[in-house]
């Protein structure tokens, strides 16, 4: 019998704010531990949440962009469970009115849909040692988003894109920076399998603590092999979570249905439902951005550039936005993107050239004035210094030659200097006029305009 | 006349004019709670050599400037203990300001000391104390009324000029009350929680203990106002509540609850109350019969919403931040063990009571329900308002009782309090005030107010103090 | 409301609510809070299939604040309150799900 794997991710992102969800200390990554602490977020007895705004409206924005529909009314609630890295013992999180409802990530050929989006608080940080383990509060309130999909993926592949997918999304929105290695990003899977043709779902598997895409990759790879390796022996899966450990590359039991959790959620009295005006929400609206998907067919329009250049080039978006500033200055935006791609991809931190400079480069070459390797050494150039194009050829006296006469003369002093040559191409052998061209070069010290050169020399030979 | 029985308005005066320094006063606070309190018991804890520091150093032109005032040991101020009368919150010490403290400090008042409640504001009777009991000022072998037991009797006793308290369904009026002194509970959302330690967060409300009414609008004058530290405070200016007083109550419609005098009711408690009303109409007001007919709920709902949230409130403690730890085999253990012990018996039965009223299966029957019912008594006291301005009603059934009567039967406890309950139910203010005396001990007079009218209440509450003497009386220690 | 009140098992909830209860305890908690819910299922007696539930005293919404960091607290005064800290962290038994 064939077998096909469900999957739900849920997956939890930090968001990009100046201060944590309900109290004003910093949010940052790496600081010495228990510093970004007050009484609020360490849940002393007494103290009381207040909302982050900018939280909220990241959530919204999240939301607009992943096609959800933004709830008019939404509450808090306390989800209750011990745990020496939850400050209070209780989560501040969103139970049945979240702030975002529906929605979908877009992944090629298929539209993989979103349950629900609610805005929490992050937990602590954990460290373990032999008797004992320690807790940094550094991280715990600093806003969290839950997203959670449907059960809409079939195999780790479509996971693996709709995370990828996601991240591109809520990195182009700013909402968050999404790194997983600094627990930006955090993904706990639902997974089951079932016979082909079947519509019932199978009993579902929680896996936890997958702390990387390839692990996600990996956890999910072996989960659905062990389920699939359990139903052919004909064993019946029982509702559990599981943990992923990395190292071993295998999923063990973590805890079973008898022993979930109580959570005995109930409103937050301690904080306010949040009510989306229209205004709000226009506000909002306006400054969704454009999403990945569709800037990458505007591309494809708008610059003529093949899919494949698209795809590099809105995958980031400060490069793309470079991008259109060059392409817009330029008569030639598939040249200007030849140049993104294989010159300022990886490097595009340290980039000194402004966009129009590039594309004055590109014209420079386009309209004969320099050659495309002199064009190299001028844009390493103005790589380092941040000079404009023109300012480099000047200095540099790197224009190109293009007089025919003179050509003609270095081209008559290149085939007198080589007949050996001249009758091979003489012979058929067309490419030994490339021997010659790189004579008439060398005798122009790299500056002759090489096309011409070709031209003069093929007509010179033929005589 | 010895400073310590001087009011807040008199002390403060007096410290103005300069006939007395602010350290002369709490000296004088202090000689007096030395020589009662090793009978009333008020205080859990005493800031005495800082307390005279703080006078000297007392900003001058505050409205409470050089004025010691006690603090309920719920409240948290910086570099003091704040032990919620609970041996888990042993070796605590807060290094925040609750927003009132940082009102009264503005204000230049002398914080002095921390009085004695039931464990973590839970309790009638100040029996339920890590610190053991606070006794009565008017018979030691009575208990104070609780939570805010210590608060009351610190009033009372002249141990204090005034003391702040809190109130989660009687907890500042019922002692007020049973100690003979004016207790406030201003409208939820009045005064700042921020500081306040929760026991259920949407009952919970600040207020203030005080020997008469003038001295109850100063007060709440200084600690109200909206706070961005509390998402549940209510941006609203706050009025001049000592100048609302002199309006005196001719023409104030007075609804009587028909549910508030049942039978069962302390004659001579219920005859005070009657006397009472008599004597405000003959100032001017009109009684209006009015109904609350959810009244008989109340109690039901409030344990359900009280322990509930009390439940949540209080799963902070827990031996990992702060306070007292019982070293367990493992985490779960070490919960357990600090729990089991860092709590007293009626913590415990209210978690485990709002626990499961939470749990799963039971939240649609307990919970929820117990928020719908509540809708129906804060829509109750909206009828009612329509027909009059001030409710008044006893603050409690009968007088202070005797230590340990009660303490057997919880529910016994809890149904002492059904007088006060519904008002922290609606969210709206209230204060009790002297009324009399039953059996030689105090009687209180509840006047309830609408949500952010105590302009009103204090207003009433003032026209009937000027008219009688009882909040002059003081026990003899 | 659950009319069935053989069903309050407090062993289960007093673990919910991590509280380690002697069996003296466990015995009269039993009694008293049995005793206190048949007294609450008077609240069946109210039809209450129209009323919204009331969560907060007053109404307000949006209660926010801008995103703006503040300098947090002296890390040496919140250890200082802990009962045991090593490495600047809050320590705890061996931390086992």
């Amino acid at each position: 019998m064939e077998y096909e794997a469900v999957i739900g991710l849920e997956v939890h992102v930090q968001l990009k704010t100046q201060s944590k969800m309900f109290c004003g200390c910093a949010t940052a990554f790496g600081a010495e531990p228990n510093t970004l602490v007050c009484p609020v977020c360490l849940g002393y007895p007494g103290v009381l949440p207040v909302m982050n705004e900018e939280a909220v409206r990241k959530t919204i924005l999240s939301g607009l962009m992943l096609g959800c529909e933004i709830a008019r009314f939404s509450k808090w609630d306390r989800k209750n469970y011990f745990y020496p890295d939850m400050p209070k013992n209780y989560q501040i999180s969103q139970y049945d009115l979240p702030l975002c409802i529906g929605g979908a990530v877009a992944i090629p050929g298929k539209k993989l849909g979103i349950t629900r989006i609610h805005l929490e608080e992050d937990v602590a940080k954990s460290f373990h040692y032999e008797t004992t383990s320690g807790v940094d509060f550094n991280r715990a309130g600093t806003p969290l988003m839950e997203i959670v999909s449907e059960p809409d993926m079939r195999t780790t592949e479509e996971a693996f894109a709709y995370l990828t997918a996601l991240k591109e999304v809520l990195i182009g929105g700013g909402v968050s920076d999404c790194d997983m290695e600094k627990g930006q990003l955090r993904c706990d899977a639902n997974v089951s399998v079932r016979p082909v043709g079947q519509k019932a779902f199978g009993e579902k598997i929680e896996i936890k603590n997958m702390n990387s895409i390839s692990g996600v990759r990996r956890a999910l790879a072996y989960e659905i092999q062990r389920q699939i390796a359990a139903a052919k022996r004909g064993e019946k899966m029982v509702q559990e979570t599981r943990r992923w450990d990395d190292e071993a590359g295998v999923t063990s039991v973590m805890r079973t249905k008898e022993h979930a959790h109580d959570y005995r959620y109930f409103p937050e009295p301690d904080l306010m439902p949040v009510v989306v005006s229209e205004a709000w929400l226009a506000e909002i609206r306006s400054a969704v951005p454009e999403l990945p998907e569709a800037k990458r067919k505007r591309f494809v329009e708008q610059y003529g550039l093949p899919e494949y250049d698209a795809e590099v080039l809105v995958a980031d978006a400060a490069v793309a936005a470079y991008y259109e500033q060059a392409a817009a200055g330029s008569k030639n935006p598939k040249a200007i993107s030849n140049w993104v791609m294989t010159e300022l991809l990886g490097k595009f931190a340290d980039n000194k050239i402004a966009p129009l400079q590039l594309a004055e480069l590109v014209a420079a070459i386009d309209g004969g004035q320099i050659s495309g390797k002199m064009a190299k050494d001028v844009f390493a150039e103005m790589f380092a210094t941040g000079k404009g194009a023109t300012v480099i050829i000047k200095e540099k006296g790197l224009v190109q030659v293009s007089d025919a006469g003179a050509l003609e003369v270095l081209a008559e002093q290149a085939i007198a200097a080589n007949p050996k040559s001249v009758a091979d191409y003489r012979a058929g052998n067309a490419s030994a006029i490339n021997f010659l061209k790189g004579q008439v070069m060398k005798l122009s010290k790299g500056k002759a305009n090489p096309q011409l050169v070709g031209e003069i020399l093929a007509r010179k030979l033929q005589a | 006349m010895s400073l310590h029985t001087l009011t807040v308005c008199q002390l403060r005066d007096k410290i103005r004019t300069g006939e007395v320094s602010s350290r002369e006063a709490t000296q004088s606070l202090l000689n007096r709670i030395a020589s009662v309190d090793g009978k009333v018991k008020a205080y859990n804890w005493l800031n005495a050599d800082n307390a005279l520091a703080q006078a000297d150093a007392a900003k001058k032109g505050g409205v409470l400037a050089g004025v010691p005032v006690a603090i309920k040991d719920v409240i948290n101020v910086d570099g003091q203990p704040c032990t919620c009368a609970s041996k888990i919150l042993q070796g605590y010490v807060a290094p925040y300001d609750a927003t009132v403290i940082r009102k009264l400090r503005e204000a230049g008042a002398i914080l002095v000391g921390r009085t004695n409640m039931d464990e973590f504001a839970m309790g009638s009777s100040t029996e339920n104390s890590s610190w053991g009991t606070t006794c009565n000022p008017w018979d030691l072998t009575r208990i104070p009324g609780g939570s805010s037991g210590g608060s009351a009797a610190a009033v009372a006793a002249d141990e204090a000029f005034a003391a702040l308290g809190s109130d989660t369904g009687g907890s500042i009026r019922q002692p007020a009350a049973l100690c003979g002194c004016v207790g406030l509970k201003p409208t939820y959302g009045r005064v700042s929680r921020y500081g306040l330690v929760a026991f259920a967060s949407s009952l919970d409300q600040i207020g203030s203990f005080t020997k008469d009414v003038r001295d109850a609008a100063l007060l709440l004058s200084v600690i109200s106002g909206h706070d961005p530290m509390d998402s549940t405070s209510v941006p609203r200016p706050v009025p001049d509540y000592v100048a609302a007083l002199e309006r005196g109550v001719k023409g104030l419609r007075i609804g009587l609850p028909k549910e508030y005098f049942i039978p069962g009711m302390d004659r001579e408690v219920e005859a005070a109350v009657r006397a009472a009303i008599a004597k405000l109409v003959s100032l001017g007001a009109e009684v209006v019969e009015i109904s609350l007919p959810h009244t008989d709920y109340a109690v039901a709902v409030y344990y359900l919403i009280a322990t509930a949230e009390a439940s949540a409130n209080l799963a902070r403690f827990d031996g990992v931040r702060y306070g007292a730890r019982v070293k367990g085999e493992d985490v779960i253990d070490t919960y357990g063990k600090t729990r089991g012990s860092g709590f007293g018996p009626e913590v415990k039965r209210r978690i485990i009571l709002g626990t499961y009223a939470l749990s799963a299966g039971y939240y649609d029957a307990y919970y929820l329900r117990a928020q719908k019912v509540r809708t129906l008594i804060r829509q109750d006291f909206e009828k009612a308002f329509a027909k009059c301005d001030v409710i008044v009603t006893p603050t409690t059934p009968e007088v202070a009782f005797k230590a340990g009567e009660k303490s057997g039967d919880p529910l016994k406890m809890y149904l002492s309090d059904i007088f006060t309950i519904s008002v922290n139910l609606a969210g709206n203010c209230g204060v009790s005030i002297p009324c009399g005396f039953a059996h030689k001990l105090p009687i209180g007079l509840q006047i309830i107010g609408k949500a952010f009218d105590e302009e009103t209440v204090l207003r009433t509450a003032y026209a009937y103090e000027q008219a009688t003497a009882w909040h002059k009386e003081r026990p003899v220690l | 409301m659950p009319e069935d009140k053989g069903q309050f098992d407090v062993a289960y909830v007093a673990h919910l609510a991590r509280l380690q209860l002697t069996d003296a305890e466990m015995t009269q908690f039993s009694s008293q809070l049995q005793n206190i819910l048949s007294y609450v299922t008077k609240l069946n007696e109210l039809d209450v299939s129209n009323v919204e539930p009331t969560a907060h005293a007053v109404p307000l919404t949006n209660v926010l604040r801008k995103d703006e960091a503040r300098p947090s607290i002296d890390r040496e005064r919140v250890l200082a309150n802990a009962p045991e800290t090593a490495r600047d962290l809050f320590i705890m038994p061996k931390i086992v799900e």
